[in-house]
């Protein structure tokens, strides 16, 4: 760990964007547990290549993801490998919260609430370096997530197998920008109804 | 006919490898049916008048807590808005996780072919068919979310992993859609990218646009759970700046 270049919080809520280039290996830590990272990936020299959970899924046969998964982009390229788990699962269908599917969610008056798809909407503005764009957001990663799908089709949210000090590793394979909401979430268990902080920390090859 | 469509105007068929697009008004209805047998029908959805707002495959399924989509489901927006209902199914399963078969995936298991010898049944795949359909609206790859594949199960074990079931969709099975939202559709009849037929899984599927009946305080869709008569109510506060209708 005394060997990072880069290691900070990201405080419950609050978004986190920074490059990761080929080769450099990031971690991102559920420090206290119980909290969701949702997570976006795109290359550094093109943003319309990004993160796609249909050709990580549809590549590697499998909804989940942990050691030995391989992300692709949307190009079907791979973007970057999860070397390392401590937590076991992370979520790749659940999608991100928002304003507007709160309100579907929960309750039609939640919509003032904060959410991860505000929170990359307040990244991409106040990023204009990165060239991206309100389409540019999709279909995201929710590390520390436990979303099960059941035999019949069901898809249930359960309360997270991560814990304090969990952390997954990721080593990038071509440059991209990482891009993640520190899940403001206080409606379902995804962050235990107590959103806490996230770390990053980033090594050179 | 059924009591939840009013008439059908039109038929068209999308050929083996092909593609489509229309934009449909709210109250559409438009039904799909598998012609031969194992079929596969991507669907993405947009909003014509605000091409940012689109078919959400993860919120789709995490507002009906739901992997499958069938009877009863709505496909959302990212704006909380319902573009279309399921209204009719005799399948059972949808999904909606899988993408689009690619150049490559279609060559490397159903072998190089070329258009100079092979003309229409040159292989076509469901990701360039999107590509081509959106660059005529002005979108491109970075436009390209999730999409549905009609006429298609894939399982889950408990371990995370999939299999699509072959076999799923019998020739003449449907699925009716009923728009509830302006729509702009695209459409391909491309191999599902799990599908591992032997040879090239050449199949038309018949689409038919008719009329609904008006939406019923018991519809099925819209009370299927809290979260779809939610989805309604957002639907009805869009139309409200433009309808003198009452949310």
């Amino acid at each position: 760990m005394d060997t990072a270049i880069f290691n900070e919080a990201i405080m419950a809520g609050d978004y986190f964007i920074h490059p990761v280039m080929a080769g450099q290996t990031v971690r991102i830590v559920d420090i206290e547990g119980n909290e969701a990272a949702d997570t976006l990936f795109f290359s550094l020299d093109d943003p319309s290549e990004r993160y796609s959970a249909m050709d990580t899924v549809r590549e590697q046969g499998n909804v989940y993801l942990s050691t030995g998964s391989q992300l692709r982009s949307n190009l079907n390229r791979p973007m970057l490998d999860i070397v390392a788990d401590t937590c076991g699962r992370h979520d790749t269908l659940g999608g991100a919260c928002a304003g507007e599917s709160n309100t579907v969610r929960y309750d039609l008056e939640k919509r003032c609430m904060h959410s991860c798809r505000d929170s990359w909407m307040l990244a991409i503005a106040e990023h204009p370096e990165f060239g991206l764009h309100k389409r540019d957001i999709g279909h995201n990663i929710n590390f520390f997530m436990n979303v099960p799908i059941t035999p019949d089709g069901g898809l249930s949210f359960q309360d997270g197998l991560s814990g304090p000090g969990k952390y997954v590793e990721l080593t990038a394979l071509m440059d991209v920008v990482l891009l993640i909401s520190n899940c403001p979430q206080l409606n379902n268990p995804c962050s235990g109804f107590n959103p806490t902080p996230l770390g990053v920390l980033i090594w050179d090859a | 006919m059924s009591d939840l469509i009013r008439s059908i105007d039109y038929q068209t068929e999308i050929a083996p490898g092909g593609h489509w697009s229309l934009r449909l008004r709210r109250g559409t209805v438009m039904r799909l049916t598998d012609i031969t047998g194992d079929a596969n029908l991507g669907l993405l959805m947009f909003n014509p008048d605000n091409l940012l707002e689109r078919y959400n495959a993860p919120d789709t399924l995490k507002c009906q807590h739901t992997f499958k989509l069938t009877r009863g489901n709505c496909l959302y927006s990212d704006m909380g808005r319902v573009f279309a209902s399921i209204i009719e199914d005799d399948l059972g399963w949808h999904e909606s996780v899988c993408g689009n078969s690619h150049a490559e995936l279609v060559n490397e298991r159903w072998g190089a072919r070329d258009f100079q010898n092979d003309r229409n049944a040159w292989h076509q795949n469901g990701h360039d068919a999107f590509l081509v359909e959106m660059a005529k609206y002005g979108m491109d790859l970075a436009d390209l979310p999730a999409n549905v594949n009609f006429f298609n199960k894939v399982v889950v074990d408990d371990h995370g992993r999939m299999s699509r079931v072959a076999g799923h969709s019998q020739a003449g099975n449907s699925v009716t859609l009923r728009f509830e939202m302006d729509t702009l559709v695209l459409l391909h009849a491309c191999p599902h990218p799990l599908d591992t037929a032997s040879s090239y899984p050449a199949r038309p599927v018949k689409v038919e646009l008719g009329t609904a009946e008006p939406v019923r305080d018991d519809d099925y869709c819209r009370n299927f759970c809290d979260e779809n008569q939610r989805g309604f109510r957002n639907n009805a506060l869009y139309y409200l700046g433009q309808f003198s209708e009452a949310v």
